[in-house]
């Protein structure tokens, strides 16, 4: 019973908080910037505002472009359901394989990458052929940062990596710096930040992300917006579940060890989103071709990861 | 003494965030940022020094960590950033190529390391077995920086990666002779003036740094 | 069961004389869709070992249906009935084509049922001549007929290296009971391992013998494309598991597997990077081919590393992995190349840069290859995600391995195979993207008719057989208890857990059912909550892409030019990676300012196989001819002293050997 509250409740923090964390950095990176910002609330009165409007679809465009955001969203939603936020044990536990949620997070960017093909406009096709190579490169530094946390605590359940972690048994590994840093370069190219793609930029030639989403608008740009914000919730909540892992409640624990690891989570969730943000601010976007080498030196990254595990876990 | 012990933690996290400098050096195209990279790699030897010397109570490592921090840390970068100055634009960054095999072969590198070292000093405390395995990547991995690079500048950080190797090998084992530490450091802060006054040389004569530019020259007589 | 299977037999010889007459097509094509389903039935039940009263000189032919092979024909029966539907649907072929096709179907079902060496290089062997006359009788000259020939080579060289491969085994006969009995150790093991790598690699397209594949596969008709991809590369994987696992012994150390992981991953990756540089649908289609059989191979070889190492569990992981995605990748890949021969034969055109939008015209059609496309990307709930998974959780698990280079190995090779993963899915969203979506490029496929009748049925098979196979797939892994027991012993067993697929008691693990479930759940929910919010139907206007022009009037869907090509789709990842997999030529003619013309950019590779194997070896060839060559105008005394030298030689052996 406790497993199903904690999970309904999980996914309605995780739907409230997705657009609230992208209205927080970018008020974080106005101020770096010596600007007022907008409210961090803003993204929600966005999409609020666009799910009035009707949508228009270009001429060419199919059942693709109405069914692509459902689709997307829905597969992003049911990966933001399996990584935990503030309470470990949830009814969905025992699925959340880190694999399939980066099986999950591969079907809501194919659902993307379609939606762009379809009115058949030269800028979405560009975008797909784009995130689609990136994504090239993005996994095997993931698969290899799973192989670390499996040779690790044995598993890849992510309530298991979890709860391996928290106990503090593991120490600090140099090892899971170096996953740490391989993982925070996925996470930026997954979801389209600087430096592989900016995403307030306003020149076609340069996007990646919102090049796919030219022709969306009214409730499927709103479907979109909502996506982009959850698959950013997604990735920052698995950076603070995998390495981050303590304050977090233990199965059966009552609601006072829930509102305890709410709050730690909250701020594990601010931390990485100043973090991102003064990044963002910090770095310059970096050409399309330098991702490929940007990627595949997270990649190299996860691999001396791997390699350094192994003669830990050998010897120790 | 396994994980979770801090001592074991602090030291491990510091001889793998010595290895990310020098992976980091090995992706860095831009010369300035390889010279910070060069000045982080010195203080975080340093401070491996300084750990070292609390967990082991050697008070000489503490000099040696302040003469790492001092020569590696701060003064031959600050040479290295006036000379980088004095070139123009243009020539502050490498060409762009081999950094993905570049990368890739320091992977094989490290991999190579931790397969012979392991089987060969079976036995040893665990600590030290894997701060020889990280220790001689670090040197291999200085190696195939000065043979992959074209510029002098470049040459010049994987000397010192490869001299950072040897000194982080040598703080990890317990009662060292500080000698070999002094020599060494006053050996580097000698080759670095040569190397500078060497640098001046080539900067002048052939107005770039590529060393290349020498191959055609051996042998001639000055 | 032995009537039923020799009723098929005889069935298939009379459809193919039937075929050579050139009359009554349809029905052959149909008499040979029964006859393979009632192999497929023999294969699910099951034959005890039999001897056949008749067969070669030496011993009469043995014949059995284990769970290996059972398994195996019902990927045969699966592949061909579609095929057959969808050849019976097409226009009449010509008479040397409609004689193969029962005779290749025969061949490969021979090759599955035998149980001594001979029956199964028999059947072998008719399975490569046939195939190579279904693609020679639809060329007579030109590129395809090129692709033939180099096809022919390559078939002549895995029937030899296997020849060899079975004469190694067959020490004391060559029944599989016998080989069993007397399995090869030192020297002769490792010459199984090698020629067999040959043999039925090069069948099944390992690098660097993977150059045919991609020409052969392609230049053949829609329904025995859809078979050489979806069932022969299949038979190359159980000669391998039949002459490596089972007749090659149990005791066999854990290396053996390593060169198996190598050519698998390597394949996997100059597959899928090559899918993404094609120009022709089907040969994007056989590269896809050559990934997913590196995938299958890799997964080999870490049964046999796992099994070496004394890790049953994980080797049947492994096992399951290799045998599950055989399956899964028959599913998909018959329904996405019979899609393929759809279009080419209701649109026109298999080249991408004429075809987009046909899925206007043609729904049911790109709903069918939608859905084997995303099945063939791995993605959940589906398929191919059910196999992958097995195999990277087989991988992941290399760790346990305590030799530090097998798990170093076993790190890069997890590396290598998720980027492959990411090709692949790369590759069938350009295929996808450029064929079905966007906007028409040429007016054949903007009034090109949907697939009806018996062609959507042939595509509606395979199309329900990957959609039942995404969320039980752990049914399908319960179909594997039979075969993994009889390959790696009766400790072992699917990794499956009711409806689950799990590692072992508190392992990881994924299921696909209730993914599927709480997926479309979720899907629903979304939908219902936002049409509550926003009630407005859509409406339709011009594209705006920041900026768009409306059609002119002589191009009423817009100039095709405005829309992304197969190379420009192709260039992030050729710019990337492109020349792991092939040398690449690009060719800029600009021209001088003022010109009206436009400026060219042509862009191409060929094959690294051939550029750094294929042409070396045959430059070799040439080279060496040359050379003996001038043995032919020496004088007599040269020919005596020739034959004098060597009898001097072969004395001193003697001599030397007579010594020691």
């Amino acid at each position: 019973m406790g497993g199903f509250l904690t999970q309904l409740l999980h996914v309605a923090l995780m739907l409230a908080a997705a657009p609230l964390l992208v209205g927080v950095v970018r008020w974080l990176k106005s101020r770096l910037l010596g600007r007022r910002g907008a409210h961090p609330m803003q993204p929600w009165r966005d999409l609020l505002k666009l799910l009035r409007k009707r949508p228009v679809l270009a001429d060419g465009a199919s059942l693709i472009s109405r069914a692509a955001p459902y689709l997307a969203l829905g597969a992003t939603l049911l990966a933001a359901a399996l990584v935990p936020s503030f309470a470990f044990g949830m009814a969905l536990a025992p699925m959340a394989d880190l694999l399939l949620i980066g099986g999950l997070l591969a079907l809501a960017r194919v659902a993307l990458a379609l939606n762009g093909h379809d009115a058949g406009t030269p800028f979405g096709g560009l975008g797909a052929a784009r995130e689609m190579t990136f994504a090239v490169f993005a996994e095997p530094a993931l698969l290899v940062c799973v192989m670390v946390f499996a040779v690790l605590i044995g598993s890849t359940n992510l309530n298991a990596i979890g709860h391996g972690l928290a106990d503090g048994q593991m120490g600090w590994r140099v090892s899971l710096l170096f996953a740490l840093v391989a993982l925070t370069a996925v996470a930026l190219a997954e979801n389209a930040r600087v430096p592989v793609d900016n995403p307030a930029t306003h020149l076609e030639l340069t996007m990646v992300h919102e090049a796919m989403l030219l022709e969306a608008s009214g409730r499927h740009l709103a479907l979109w917006e909502m996506q982009a914000a959850l698959k950013l919730l997604v990735w920052l909540g698995l950076l603070a579940a995998l390495f981050l892992p303590f304050g977090t409640a233990a199965p059966g624990s009552g609601p006072f060890a829930w509102v305890l690891g709410l709050l730690l989570w909250v701020a594990k969730i601010g931390l990485l989103a100043l973090a991102l943000a003064v990044f963002e601010s910090a770095i310059a976007k970096m050409r399309v071709l330098r991702v490929p080498e940007f990627l595949g030196a997270a990649l190299m990254l996860a691999l001396l990861a791997a390699a350094l595990i192994f003669v830990s876990t050998g010897l120790a | 003494m396994g994980f979770g012990d801090t001592s074991y933690d602090v030291a491990h996290v510091l001889g793998g965030a010595m290895l990310l400098i020098s992976f980091v050096l090995l992706y860095q195209r831009r010369i300035f940022s390889l010279v910070n990279a060069l000045a982080l790699q010195g203080m975080v030897l340093a401070l491996a020094a300084l750990w070292q010397g609390y967990v082991q109570g050697a008070p000489q490592l503490y000099l040696t960590a302040l003469i790492a921090f001092t020569a590696k840390g701060v003064l031959i970068p600050i040479y290295l950033r006036r000379l980088v100055l004095q070139l123009p634009p243009a020539r502050r960054a490498e060409p762009a190529s081999g950094i993905g095999a570049s990368m890739i072969a320091g992977f094989l590198l490290v991999g190579l390391s931790i397969l012979v070292v392991l089987p060969a000093t079976a036995g040893a405390r665990v600590l030290a077995r894997e701060d020889l395995a990280i220790a001689l990547s670090l040197v291999l991995l200085g190696l195939l920086m000065m043979v992959t690079r074209r510029t002098a500048l470049a040459q010049i950080a994987g000397l010192m990666t490869l001299e950072n190797g040897l000194v982080l090998a040598a703080i990890g084992v317990a009662g060292m002779p500080l000698m070999i530490e002094l020599s060494t450091a006053g050996l580097v802060l000698v080759i670095a003036v040569i190397a500078g006054v060497f640098v001046r040389v080539l900067h002048e004569r052939f107005d770039s740094l590529d060393t290349s530019l020498l191959d055609p020259h051996r042998g001639e007589g000055p | 069961m032995l009537t039923l299977l020799g009723v098929s037999f005889v069935a298939l010889l009379a459809l193919s004389a039937l075929g050579a007459s050139g009359r009554a097509p349809r029905l052959m094509f149909l008499g040979s869709a029964a006859a393979i389903s009632g192999l497929g039935l023999v294969g699910f039940l099951g034959l005890p070992a039999t001897s056949l009263g008749f067969g070669p000189p030496w011993a009469p032919a043995q014949i059995a249906v284990d769970a290996l092979g059972g398994w195996f024909l019902i990927i045969l029966a699966l592949v061909a009935v579609p095929s057959c539907l969808f050849a019976a649907a097409s226009p009449p072929p010509p008479r040397a084509e409609g004689a193969a096709f029962p005779l290749f179907l025969a061949g490969m079902a021979l090759t599955l049922i035998a149980a001594d060496g001979f029956t199964l290089l028999l059947g072998f062997e008719v399975m490569s001549l046939a195939s190579w006359s279904l693609i020679a009788a639809r060329h007579a000259a030109g590129v395809g007929r090129r692709a033939a020939r180099l096809y022919l080579a390559f078939a002549a060289f895995s029937g030899i290296c296997l020849i060899g491969a079975v004469a190694l085994l067959a020490g004391s006969g060559l029944g599989f009971a016998a080989m069993r009995g007397a399995p090869p150790e030192g020297w002769r093991a490792a010459g199984v391992l090698v020629l067999v790598l040959l043999g039925a690699g090069s069948k099944a397209g390992l690098v660097p013998f993977h150059v045919w594949l991609p020409l052969a596969h392609p230049a053949a008709a829609t329904p025995v494309s859809a078979l050489m991809s979806g069932a022969m590369v299949k038979i190359a994987l159980y000669m391998m598991i039949r002459l490596l696992f089972d007749l090659g012994g149990a005791s066999q150390p854990a290396w053996w597997g390593l060169p198996l992981i190598a050519l698998g991953v390597v394949t996997a990756l100059i597959g899928a990077l090559r899918a993404n540089l094609e120009r022709d649908t089907k040969s994007i289609l056989a590269c896809s081919t050559l990934e997913n059989m590196g995938l299958m191979t890799a997964a080999l070889g870490l049964a046999l590393v796992y099994r070496g190492a004394d890790l049953l569990p994980l080797a049947s992981v492994a096992l399951a992995a290799a045998l599950l995605h055989a399956l899964n990748h028959a599913g998909f890949k018959t329904l996405l190349f019979l899609c393929m021969g759809a279009v080419y034969s209701l649109a026109g055109s298999r080249d991408p840069d004429r075809l987009g939008g046909l899925i206007h015209r043609m729904p049911w059609v790109a709903g069918c290859a939608m859905l084997g496309a995303l099945s063939a990307a791995a993605l959940p709930p589906l398929s191919g995600f059910a196999s992958e998974w097995l195999l990277l959780q087989a991988l992941i698990q290399g760790f346990r391995v305590s030799d530090m280079s097998v798990q170093l190995i076993a790190a890069v090779s997890l590396a290598v195979v998720g980027m492959a993963m990411g090709l692949a899915a790369a590759a069938m969203v350009r295929l996808v993207g450029l064929v079905f979506l966007g906007r028409p490029r040429m007016p054949r496929g903007a009034g090109a008719p949907d697939a009806s009748g018996l062609m959507r049925a042939a595509l509606l098979l395979p199309a329900g057989l990957t959609l039942l196979l995404g969320p039980l797939a752990a049914v399908a892994l319960g179909g594997l208890d039979g075969p993994i027991r009889q390959v790696l012993g009766a400790q072992a067993a699917a990794p499956r857990f009711g409806l689950e697929l799990a590692l072992g008691d508190g392992g990881s693990r994924y299921m696909p059912g209730l993914v599927a479930l709480l997926l479309l759940l979720v899907i629903g929910a979304v939908f219902w909550l936002v049409r509550r919010r926003s009630p407005l139907a859509p409406s339709h206007g011009p594209a705006w892409d920041c900026g768009f022009m409306p059609p002119p009037p002589h191009l009423p869907f817009g100039d095709p030019l405005s829309q992304v090509s197969a190379q420009g789709l192709a260039q992030p990842i050729r710019r990337s990676l492109g020349h792991l997999a092939i040398a690449p030529r690009e060719a800029l003619v600009s021209q001088p300012p003022g010109a009206a013309a436009p400026a060219t950019l042509r862009v191409g590779g060929r094959d690294r196989g051939l550029t750094r194997f294929l042409y070396p070896l045959a430059r070799a060839c040439r080279a060496l001819a040359r050379e003996a060559e001038l043995l032919r105008g020496l004088s007599l005394r040269f020919y005596l002293s020739l034959t004098f030298g060597t009898l001097i030689l072969l004395l001193a052996l003697v001599a030397v050997l007579e010594r020691g």
